[in-house]
């Protein structure tokens, strides 16, 4: 169980964060590791919200399964369950979930509102057997709103931030933001607020960096909804509670999910990056030949990197900014070598989808190599437009020619030369 | 064995494939915008809208129609991952 929360007077009910809207989520200082992916030095917290106005009750969000009596008691201590009229879920997640199928045992009468994506999630989170009432719940999008009397809670569609289910929920009197995971990280301080919390900064851009990053473009969407809100306070499910100039937060994801010195790239250029690892020079051999075939085509900048000379996380960086990538790998026991299985096993926080990617390498007796990253190419949703290259052992003058076709062909796929082709299927591999 | 095309709009890419084929089995190797979810018909992630052809595709299935009607599908979306491709057909992620 989590550390209880206690205000200043000792007291573990709920928060009033503003007139008539009360923190009534969770602390699990305890964690250390969520959702297997990220780690946390000082746990998390589950926020949950109560609003209250003149025509009802409603409940934003629930808490983990295991910390259901912590939320249960500090709702008691605000409103009864008979005074629930609306219960909202931004995020289906079971962390934001758990309570809620008890919390729709008790307040009966509640209506559910989720966005139009979650339907399949809430069967999936609720797992109603077929003798069960039927649950009713009410999907909702953008603009759609919900009145508590005189209070209003509109909501905005913002799939994928962090999953296809999630959106936003604004207060609008309020000018109080709901933003579920959005703004959110794993930092746990009963002080909640974050001008009063210890520095969490780096548990807030951590947890941009590994739970929204592979969505950049929908953070850009919500962003466009979210900017022109009258901001007074953003709650997030999980972290502080950002009530000292929230609008900071704001720009602070638009500048997380804006490339850094995206200017120094020329617009109309795509960018192919070439890594490889060598063991006696000729996949290195095979790699600058590539290198100097792809340069060959107009508008295609290339880099070309050796994998022993750095570190997976700057490769990582440079991967989501390029629009094609190379891998180049001896094959050693019948196998791609590990550092090129290190790298493409850290790229669950980049968006790859619709990257092309392409595989080379020299080999000694059987080169399984090269189709095996293929095939984790096309398994991170990337296109694979020109056939892998293999060669045994040490490439000859004519070999070397062959790795600059390679190169042309690829860098000729990446500036469009495909666009408008009738590709055969074949062809896909 | 007969050949149709599916032309994928978002990355205006058309491919030449056997009648049969699953929308699913070209759209993620050429990397097209449609996403995917459980792969099996079930969660309705990989939503398609199929702009012509729509006739070029076999028929939902019971379960697919179903999916369908609980994601709110407009007339003429398809499951990628259970639509399968017999005539041409353009089609972009719903």
């Amino acid at each position: 169980m989590g550390k209880e929360y206690q205000d200043a007077t000792g007291n573990p009910g709920a928060v009033e964060i503003a007139p008539g809207v009360h923190w009534i989520g969770a602390l699990d200082a305890s964690l250390r590791t969520f959702d297997i992916i990220l780690r946390t030095a000082n746990g998390t917290t589950y926020n949950a919200f109560l609003i209250r106005g003149d025509a009802g009750v409603a409940v934003v969000d629930t808490v983990k399964l295991e910390f259901s009596d912590e939320f249960f008691r500090r709702l008691e201590s605000v409103a009864d369950y008979s005074e629930i009229r609306v219960i909202v879920l931004n995020h289906l997640e079971p962390d934001h979930s758990g309570a809620l199928p008890e919390l729709m045992r008790r307040a009966p009468q509640a209506r559910l509102y989720i966005s139009t994506r979650a339907t399949s999630m809430l069967k999936a989170v609720l797992k109603p057997k077929d003798s069960d009432r039927p649950f009713e719940y009410e999907t909702v999008g953008t603009g759609d709103e919900v009145s508590l009397g005189n209070r209003t809670l509109r909501f905005l569609h913002t799939p994928f931030l962090h999953w296809p289910d999630t959106q936003c929920t604004y207060l609008v009197e309020n000018g109080v933001l709901f933003s579920g995971d959005v703004f959110g990280c794993h930092y746990c301080d009963s002080r909640l607020y974050n001008d009063r919390v210890g520095d969490f900064r780096f548990s807030f851009d951590y947890y941009y960096a590994h739970i929204m990053r592979p969505f950049k473009a929908h953070v850009m969407d919500a962003l466009k909804l979210i900017e022109p809100l009258r901001l007074k306070m953003i709650a997030p499910t999980h972290g502080p509670i950002l009530r000292d100039r929230p609008r900071r937060y704001v720009t602070h994801y638009r500048e997380l999910s804006t490339s850094s010195l995206v200017d120094q790239i020329d617009n109309d250029e795509r960018s192919l990056v070439v890594f490889y690892m060598s063991a006696y020079g000729s996949t290195a051999r095979m790699a600058e030949a590539i290198r100097a075939g792809a340069e060959e085509e107009a508008g295609v900048r290339v880099s070309l990197y050796d994998l022993e000379g750095g570190e997976t996380e700057p490769f990582v960086d440079l991967i989501e900014e390029a629009d094609a990538l190379a891998f180049g790998s001896p094959t050693i026991n019948g196998d791609a070598v590990k550092p090129v299985w290190d790298l493409l096993s850290s790229l669950a926080v980049v968006n790859l989808k619709g990257k092309l990617g392409a595989a080379f390498g020299s080999y000694g007796w059987s080169g399984e190599a090269v189709r095996m990253i293929e095939d984790r190419m096309r398994g991170l949703k990337m296109r694979v437009p020109v056939a892998g290259l293999r060669l045994k052992l040490i490439p000859t003058d004519e070999e070397l020619v062959e790795c600059r076709v390679f190169g042309r062909k690829l860098a000729a796929a990446l500036v469009g030369g495909e666009q408008g082709r009738v590709i055969d299927f074949s062809e896909l591999g | 064995m007969a050949k149709a095309k599916i032309t994928f709009e978002d990355i205006n890419q058309t491919v030449n494939v056997p009648a049969g084929t699953r929308i699913i089995e070209i759209s993620e190797k050429i990397g097209a915008g449609i996403i995917y979810g459980c792969r099996e018909g079930d969660c309705g992630t990989c939503m398609t809208h199929v702009i012509e052809g729509w006739n070029n595709l076999t028929e939902p299935s019971v379960l697919e129609e179903k999916v369908l009607r609980e994601n709110m599908a407009n007339r003429h979306d398809r499951l990628a991952c259970q639509a399968q491709i017999l005539g041409d057909c353009k089609v972009r992620p719903a």
